[in-house]
This record gives structure tokens, C-alpha cells and sequence, in this order.
């Protein structure tokens, strides 16, 4: 019988702990910044601030009582909750209501989300193997480029973002060579390749494309359309009518959870990552290994800047990516390098890009006040890895090159 | 690092540090292995010419060395030439300023074992508490208030950086990641403060997302050239100082040893009693300062207003911030080599900028790119010491056994 009591009285007990309080404290937090939101939208500061305060207190007690990471993050997060609050308030309200379609919101959500999704699933593969990869940015910039490459020369999006693939692994591979064969400063090597993506696809760009552009014809990657449910109610307007990248982002994430955890390739992987040494006794090949897993980080990191350009912008420029390999980096890490928590924290900083996105609608107009949810997503990775919402801890052996004995 | 210690690593934090690796650097290259690995990665800039745009590369390297104005110091040039050549000097060194203080802040963060890649994010931090101190308070006289925005923007990319370092001691957070989401964080900012409506926007035109202009007597001096024009400002020497200072900070003080020492081996660094916690975050606030330093005298100095495209279009690899990871690598974090390594990505910025190159022999939106090329590879093979690696075989047998005795204590 007390097999069945034990739970819950270690849950009760949890809320009363120092740690409990805390978690509620970040809780608060967070409802602060969304009372003042659609459907809600508290019309006064009031509610938002005294939700705040109430997330401050409960932090400030539980510092007190010893558990300070949980007890600075709910402070932390109450703040914000009043700051983000008190911004949303002030905004003209009625107009609020009107233009915050959520439905609308969550599909640009996914499109924002997608590229990141598969940058920081790529992502996932090398670090999990051990390999840092900053380079991620300069990945994804060599697939946006090659992606629309391809498509304008070949005339078939297909074509494209196979090419996009490609241009992503080899630069993979230098990083790869670099960082596996020559044991180099894998962080050092990651910049260098964000510094050749940008020289390599500028460089082509201008020669190729220079003043005229990317010709407007570019075949792009289609949008899958569900007419069945295009007319059900909040679900229509948010799947109905969504690229068809978006869709293959979905069934990347549940292969590689299964690749990465179900499958021997997935534990080999990870064993490599966490203990080369081990791994390599028991006869895995520690460097085959990170090879095909920086490569494989390399294509699909390259295939969500083919999106960026074939499916979501429909356009270059240099440095197009504009740091979204590095909120993969941030979304990967905020996710504890999880296929599932890398994708949850992706549609979270997708969020805060489309809300940047679509509050100028109803801010006054033109504010540069909506900015400031672009910092979200960098604020809560510095958050988790500074380990005050379940610490974010890599694999042991990241950063290490391998010298085999 | 180029050994793995046998122990497993469980629990010990980073055991292979930058610094260690760079002692292994000082010994097997000297001054050889970055000239060799420059001149390969010219070499091979030059091949990416040639095979593309079928240009001619020498011809293209010739121009974007007159661009440079290097050859002001020749003393076979003609009159004409050397008063053009004086100008594009001037812009080189307004180039190389920048690099030598973000380079300083790099190299002071790899000394301690650490990476600062958030030089960019601390640049734009000095730069926009410098001109925020410099636009207002307009009451004050010229050399207080330089002095005031001088001090501010270093305290405010020391800051932003000594988060970062605080971190790292406290929690153990990777400075990487912890400098990396610190900078979007600032580049963000800058968006809300300068961009329409913000707090900081200028007050002469509502729809200009930049800030006010500094104070007129806030302008540093310049000391050579035009001022019109953009001549040299007296921000020059305080980088040149501060690549003294740098030297004497590490080398005749006690926190320059203790961090030199935390660098080399934290754990035993730790052992003889010294505070590494402390010294992580001294040597990161301090390395963000010269950041941040870089961001003030560049505003003073030659751009006098800050716009959010200024701030926010840097964000990319190629601006200073992150050049001074090279600047940093490629001067072997010595001060005479990162003074150097900064003329050399000075004098490449401005050479190849479309307003120093001859467009009739290399179009310059191309050369721009092939700047970042340069550099790209120019940190690819310092970064995995290809040359110390194929050059000093020798060496590379003996020397990393002795290194990895010495970490895995």
C-alpha cells in the first residue's frame, strides 16, 4: 500500500520545498508577460504587476532558503513577466484583440520554427557524437544560397535542395577534417567556417547575380494543401495550407528520435560523445563515427537554410540567415541536445520571431518595441545554461578530439 | 589540444585549454608558421580569383595593396602618389584600431583558457553607451566628457563580458555559449533603443532608426590627415597603449600571472591558491573592457553616430568582433604579434572596400568577399596548426606527450 503513497507524498512534499517554490515563482513569472495577452489581455497594469511581484517574492524566499538558481530565475522571470507585461498593456488594446489571430501567429510560428528545427536536429547529431559546431550558421547559409542556386540552374526545386545538401556537407567535411583528423580547436574551426560560408556564397552571389538578383522564376518548394481541413475551425488556418518542408521537419524529428535513441547507430553515437575511450574498446570507430555525424549535421542544417530561401523568403542576400544557426545552437542547447526538446525550444523562438513579426500590427505602429521579443530566445538559453530551469549539460566529451591509443 | 589525457573525462570541465595549446604554438612555430600560413592563404585567395573571375590575382593583389596605402612607406614613390597613399594609410590604421583592441580581447580571454567570442556584442555595447554618453550631457566640456564615454562604453563591454565570466565561475556556464547569446542580446537591444520610438532614437527625423550625433567637441582630435576626410584620430595610440598595457598586465602583475597560470591549468592553478573563479572573471570583464573600448573610440573617432543597421548589419562574421578572433590567433596572442595581425586585417578591409580599390582591375563588392575568404582560411590553418602540424613532425612526437602528462595531472 505504501508503494502507492510514496508519490504522492513526495510530490506534496516538492511544492513546500524551497525548489518547489521557486518552480511556481517561475510559473508566475511567465503568466505576468501572458495575462497581458490575448485571449486575457488584462487591460490595466495592475494584474501583470501583482502576478510579478508575487513570482519576485517567491524567488526571494526561496534564495533565502538555499536553492539560488531556482530562486534568481523566478525573480528573474518576474521581472520580465511585469516588463513584458507592462509593454503589452500599454499597447492600444482593442486593436489587440482584432489582429492577434492566433491561428495566423502559430503558422508563422512554424514557418520561423522549421529552419531551426533543422539546423539544431543537425546540430544534435555532431554534438551528440562530440564535435562542438558554431559552424552551423555558415552551414545554413551555404545551403540557402546553393538551395536557390540549384533551383534557378537546374530549374527544379528538388534538384535544389539536393544541391543545398550537398554544399552543407562539404563544408561539414572540412569541419569535420579539421576537427577530427587534425584535432584542432573545433571552436576556432566552427567560426572559421561561418567566416568561409559568408566569403564563399557573397563571393558567388555577386559574381553570379550581382546587381539583377535572383531572377523572380526560381521554382519553389511547394506548400502542401489539405483541403479537407482548410474549413475546420482553428486548425484549418494553422495546417491547412503549410509548406511541405514544414511537414518534413515533423518526420526528420521523429526519425532522428528514434535513430538517436532506439537504434544501435543512435547508442554507438552517443557512446562516442560521452566516452570516445569506451567506445573505441568495445570497437566503435570513435572518428567514423563523428565523420557521418558532422556530415549528417552539415545536410540537414543546410536543408533549413534551403527552406529559408525556397520555401519561406523566396530570395538572397548575403548573409541571409542572419543568426538563425546560432538560435539553433541556442534552441539545441535550451532543448538539452533532445531531438523533442530541441523542437519544442525552436517553436518557442519561433514564437518570439513571429510575434516580433506581427506585433508591430498592433503596437503603435512602426515601434521598435517588438524587437524585444527577438531577445527572448537568447535570454532563456542564458537562463537554462546557466542552469536555473533544468541545467542544460552537454555531452561529457564535447569540444575533445580523439587520439586513438 | 593534441592529446586527450587517458583518464576518462568525467566532472573536470574543460581539462584541454586554449592556453596550453598556445604554449605548445610558442614552441614549435615562432614567428614562421603565421607568416607561412598568411601567405598560403593569400596563395590560395589567389587560385579562388583566378578560377572564378579569371582575373589576373597579382594584378588584384597589387591593387588592393595600393588601396592599403603600405606602400606610403616606400620611399621610391612618386608625390602624387604618396598623398593618396597617405589617405588610404589613414584608413587602414582607422581600420586597424579596432582590431588591435577586440584582438586584445580575445587573446586576454585565451591567456585565462577561455574564448571570448562575444567580442562583436561588447564592441556593440562600448559603441552604444559611447554614444549615448557622448550624444547627451552636452553641457560638459570636450575632454571630461570623452574621458566620461571613453570610461562608460569600456565599463559596459566589461560588464557585459564579466557576465559571462561570472557565469563561468559560478555555474560553470561555457563562456561560448554564454557570450554567443549575450551578443544577439545586445544586437537586439541596439534594435529597440535606436530603432523607431526607442528610448535613444534620434530626436532630428522620426523615421531614422539611429541615434543622436555625439557632441561635437566629444570628436577625438585627428592627428593626421584630413578631418573632413577621415583622417587619423588620436584613438590610434590609446590601442597602441593599450597593447602595452595588455603586455604589462600579463607579464609584471600578479593577476597577469595568476591568469596566465589558471590558463595554462586551472586545477593546479587552483592547488598553489590561487582564486580561479576569481580569475575567470577578472580576465573576462577585462577582455570585454578592450572590447568595449574598440566599440567607444570607433564611435569618437570616425563614426559619430550609431544606427541600427550599423549594429545590427555587423552581426555577421565579418565584422571587427569576430575578426579579432583572428587578429588573436594569428598574432599568437602576443601584443607585438596582434598589432601586426590587425594591420594585416586593417589593411585587407580597407584595401579590398570599394572606396580603395581600383573597380577597373577588381570589382570590390567581390573582393569584400574575398576578404572573408582570406580570413576564413587564414583561421582554418591557424586553428589546427596545419603547418606546425606537417612542417615540424619532429616535434609534434615529442612535444604532445609532454602536454598531456602534464594536463591529466
Amino acid at each position: 500500500m505504501s508503494t502507492y503513497a510514496a508519490p504522492v507524498r513526495v510530490a506534496a512534499s516538492r511544492l513546500t520545498e524551497p525548489r518547489g517554490v521557486g518552480l511556481v515563482g517561475i510559473f508566475l513569472g511567465t503568466l505576468a508577460a501572458w495575462l497581458a495577452l490575448p485571449p486575457l489581455s488584462a487591460r490595466t497594469l495592475l494584474w501583470p504587476i501583482l502576478v510579478g511581484i508575487l513570482a519576485v517574492a517567491a524567488g526571494i524566499w526561496t534564495v533565502s532558503r538555499g536553492a539560488g538558481r531556482v530562486g534568481w530565475g523566478a525573480v528573474a522571470s518576474g521581472i520580465l513577466g511585469i516588463a513584458l507585461g507592462s509593454l503589452a498593456t500599454r499597447s492600444s488594446v482593442g486593436h489587440l484583440e482584432t489582429v492577434v489571430i492566433w491561428s495566423a501567429l502559430l503558422a508563422s510560428t512554424l514557418r520561423y520554427a522549421t529552419p531551426l528545427t533543422f539546423a539544431a536536429i543537425g546540430g544534435m547529431f555532431s554534438e551528440r557524437s562530440g564535435v562542438v559546431n558554431i559552424g552551423l550558421e555558415g552551414m545554413m547559409l551555404m545551403g540557402s544560397f546553393f538551395g536557390i542556386w540549384g533551383a534557378d540552374k537546374t530549374g527544379s526545386w528538388i534538384l535544389g535542395v539536393l544541391i543545398a545538401m550537398v554544399s552543407g556537407m562539404m563544408l561539414a567535411l572540412v569541419h569535420a577534417v579539421f576537427c577530427i583528423q587534425l584535432r584542432a580547436d573545433q571552436i576556432v574551426i566552427g567560426t572559421a567556417i561561418n567566416f568561409l560560408a559568408l566569403g564563399i556564397t557573397g563571393y558567388l552571389f555577386t559574381d553570379i547575380y550581382g546587381a539583377r538578383g535572383i531572377p523572380a522564376n526560381v521554382p519553389e518548394i511547394p506548400d502542401i494543401s489539405l483541403g479537407g481541413l482548410k474549413g475546420v475551425y482553428f486548425i484549418g488556418p494553422i495546417f491547412g495550407n503549410l509548406n511541405l518542408m514544414i511537414w518534413l521537419s515533423f518526420v526528420l524529428l521523429i526519425l532522428s528520435y528514434v535513430v538517436m535513441f532506439k537504434t544501435p547507430i543512435g547508442l554507438r553515437l552517443r557512446a562516442v560523445g560521452e566516452h570516445p575511450r569506451a567506445a573505441d574498446t568495445v570497437g566503435i570507430s570513435v572518428y567514423a563515427t563523428r565523420y557521418a555525424a558532422v556530415i549528417t549535421s552539415g545536410g540537414l542544417a543546410a536543408l533549413g537554410g534551403a527552406y529559408l530561401t525556397l520555401g519561406f523568403i523566396h530570395n538572397f542576400d548575403q548573409n541571409i540567415t542572419g543568426g538563425r544557426g546560432f538560435i539553433a545552437l541556442a534552441a539545441l542547447i535550451f532543448g538539452k541536445w533532445r531531438p523533442f526538446g530541441a523542437f519544442a525550444a525552436a517553436l518557442l523562438f519561433g514564437f518570439s520571431s513571429a510575434l516580433g513579426d506581427h506585433l508591430p500590427d498592433y503596437f503603435a505602429p512602426g515601434s521598435s518595441v517588438p524587437q524585444l521579443f527577438n531577445i527572448l530566445p537568447y535570454a532563456l538559453t542564458l537562463i537554462a545554461v546557466a542552469g536555473v530551469i533544468g541545467r542544460s549539460i552537454p555531452p561529457a566529451a564535447i569540444g575533445r578530439p580523439y587520439v586513438k591509443q | 589540444m593534441l592529446a586527450t589525457p587517458p583518464a576518462p573525462p568525467e566532472g573536470e570541465g574543460p581539462g584541454e585549454t586554449v592556453a596550453s595549446r598556445f604554449a605548445f604554438y610558442q614552441r614549435a612555430g615562432g614567428v614562421l608558421t603565421p607568416l607561412v600560413t598568411t601567405v598560403f592563404a593569400f596563395f590560395i585567395g589567389g587560385l579562388v580569383v583566378l578560377l572564378i573571375t579569371h582575373k589576373n590575382p597579382i594584378s588584384t593583389y597589387k591593387a588592393i595593396f595600393n588601396g592599403t596605402g603600405l606602400n606610403w612607406f616606400f620611399p621610391w614613390i612618386s608625390h602624387a602618389d604618396r598623398i593618396n597613399a597617405a589617405f588610404n594609410l589613414q584608413s587602414t590604421l582607422l581600420l586597424t584600431t579596432p582590431l588591435i583592441l577586440t584582438g586584445l580581447a580575445v587573446a586576454f580571454a585565451f591567456r585565462a583558457g577561455l574564448f571570448n567570442i562575444g567580442g562583436q556584442g561588447q564592441y556593440a555595447a562600448g559603441s552604444i553607451v559611447g554614444v549615448w554618453v557622448a550624444s547627451s550631457l552636452t553641457g560638459m566640456s570636450g575632454f571630461p566628457h570623452i574621458v566620461l564615454a571613453i570610461l562608460l562604453g569600456s565599463l559596459a563591454g566589461a560588464g557585459l563580458a564579466g557576465i559571462a565570466g561570472f557565469l563561468r565561475a559560478t555555474v560553470g556556464a561555457h563562456e561560448v555559449i554564454t557570450t554567443i547569446m549575450l551578443n544577439w542580446i545586445v544586437f537586439w537591444l541596439a534594435g529597440w533603443l535606436f530603432g523607431q520610438q526607442g528610448p535613444l532614437q534620434t530626436s532630428r527625423e522620426r523615421s531614422l532608426t539611429q541615434s543622436n550625433d555625439i557632441a561635437p567637441n566629444t570628436h577625438l582630435h585627428v592627428w593626421w590627415g584630413n578631418p573632413i576626410l577621415q583622417g587619423l584620430h588620436v584613438g590610434f595610440f590609446i590601442a597602441v597603449a593599450m597593447l602595452v598595457v595588455y603586455w604589462i598586465v600579463l607579464n609584471r602583475t600578479t593577476l597577469g600571472y595568476e591568469i596566465r597560470a589558471v590558463g595554462y591549468n586551472p586545477e593546479a592553478a587552483g592547488y598553489a591558491g590561487i582564486d580561479v573563479r576569481r580569475a575567470y572573471f577578472l580576465a573576462m570583464a577585462i577582455s570585454g573592457g578592450f572590447a568595449g573600448l574598440a566599440g567607444v573610440i570607433d564611435v569618437l573617432g570616425w563614426k559619430f553616430v550609431l544606427s541600427v543597421d550599423d549594429v545590427q548589419g555587423q552581426a555577421g562574421a565579418g565584422a571587427v568582433g569576430f575578426l579579432g578572433i583572428a587578429v588573436a590567433l594569428l598574432g599568437r596572442n602576443s601584443a607585438v604579434g596582434i598589432f601586426f595581425a590587425a594591420l594585416l586585417f586593417g589593411a585587407l578591409l580597407n584595401g579590398t572596400s570599394d572606396r580603395h580599390l581600383d573597380p577597373a582591375v577588381f570589382p570590390p563588392t567581390l573582393a569584400e568577399n574575398l576578404t572573408l575568404l582570406i580570413q576564413g582560411l587564414v583561421l582554418l590553418f591557424i586553428g589546427a596548426d596545419i603547418l606546425v602540424i606537417y612542417l615540424w613532425r619532429a616535434r609534434r612526437r615529442v612535444v604532445p606527450r609532454k602536454l598531456a602528462r602534464t594536463s591529466s595531472t
